[in-house]
């Protein structure tokens, strides 16, 4: 890779938005990205065959989750999810690039409001009684939020990495898929929460 | 601030909090997310893998991947919404 190359990608753009076709972040971390968001159908599709086989017992078990707490928890990926965009669009401007930091920082710092809200469902459950040994609904429920949660911490460690990258004056290309890998990664963990969020708190 | 604030990502972003916002309402809704409400748990699936999609075109950026990813990314979808029916209806 020439510093010619690199110039040339880190030119101001007239747009925020690359008009070209490219894959975001490096290749390789797709194979990841579409792994993890399979592994996770498998899960689902799992947890709603168990559900077919006793429906009564998960609407039960399923009725004493606390909708506001998931739902706040939702939110909080979104924005947080949406700060991350708008440090990637930061980073590939010249113009903007200052603000990658801010942006960064504070879409960590946001994102790890999930991991307190998570906490104090988790204690919410323990507290009633409700642990991974009380049923099958409940198995699962912790077993599936707490890979999420795994992978929510994975993010926020990513995520503080990305924050150095962020303050490189002028970034290669690979300092530029590297960030764009990191982001793309947290957007997975914010895409499958909205899948498990429904799947465990609002469908009946 | 306006060429990095005012993007397609931030309009979805704007559609991503209403959706969720009205998937609550549907999902607590006694009249509409009760027991054995199938047609409600239908739409709060589709709604769910729409949003799962917006994050993957606008704020992963495979809107403007090439075809081959973007592709995947589509199938992963239709798929994910398939299996989701699928297993809750016959499950």
């Amino acid at each position: 890779m020439t510093d010619a190359v690199d110039t040339e990608l880190t030119r101001p753009q007239p747009e925020a938005t690359a008009p070209t076709k490219h894959v975001p972040g490096e290749p390789g971390i797709w194979i990841l990205i579409f792994g993890d968001m399979v592994v996770f159908t498998v899960l689902f599709a799992v947890y709603l065959n168990r559900r077919g086989h006793n429906e009564a017992l998960f609407a039960q078990s399923q009725a004493r989750l606390n909708q506001t707490l998931g739902a706040t928890n939702t939110l909080v990926l979104l924005c947080s999810s949406m700060l991350i965009v708008l440090a990637a669009l930061a980073f590939r401007s010249d113009q903007w690039r200052h603000l990658t930091p801010r942006f960064t920082v504070a879409g960590a710092a946001i994102g790890s409001c999930f991991v307190v809200v998570k906490v104090i469902e988790y204690h919410e459950k323990v507290v009633a009684g409700l642990t991974p040994s009380t049923n099958e609904f409940f198995m699962y429920y912790f077993v599936l939020t707490g890979l999420h949660l795994a992978h929510v911490v994975i993010g926020l460690i990513v995520l503080t990495v990305l924050s150095r990258l962020a303050r490189k004056p002028a970034p290669t290309r690979t300092h530029i898929a590297f960030f764009e890998g990191g982001a793309c990664f947290w957007h997975m963990v914010d895409l499958l929460w909205l899948i498990i969020f429904p799947l465990f708190f609002l469908v009946h | 601030m306006k060429t990095l604030v005012l993007t397609k990502a931030s309009l979805a972003w704007l559609v991503l909090v209403a959706l969720t916002v009205t998937q609550w309402v549907i999902g607590t809704h006694s009249g509409l997310g009760g027991p054995h409400n199938v047609s409600a748990s239908l739409v709060i699936f589709a709604v769910a893998v729409f949003k799962a999609r917006l994050v993957g075109l606008y704020f992963m950026e495979l809107r403007e991947a090439p075809i081959a990813l973007r592709g995947l990314f589509e199938i992963y979808c239709i798929a994910l919404l398939v299996v989701l029916y699928t297993m809750y209806l016959l499950g």
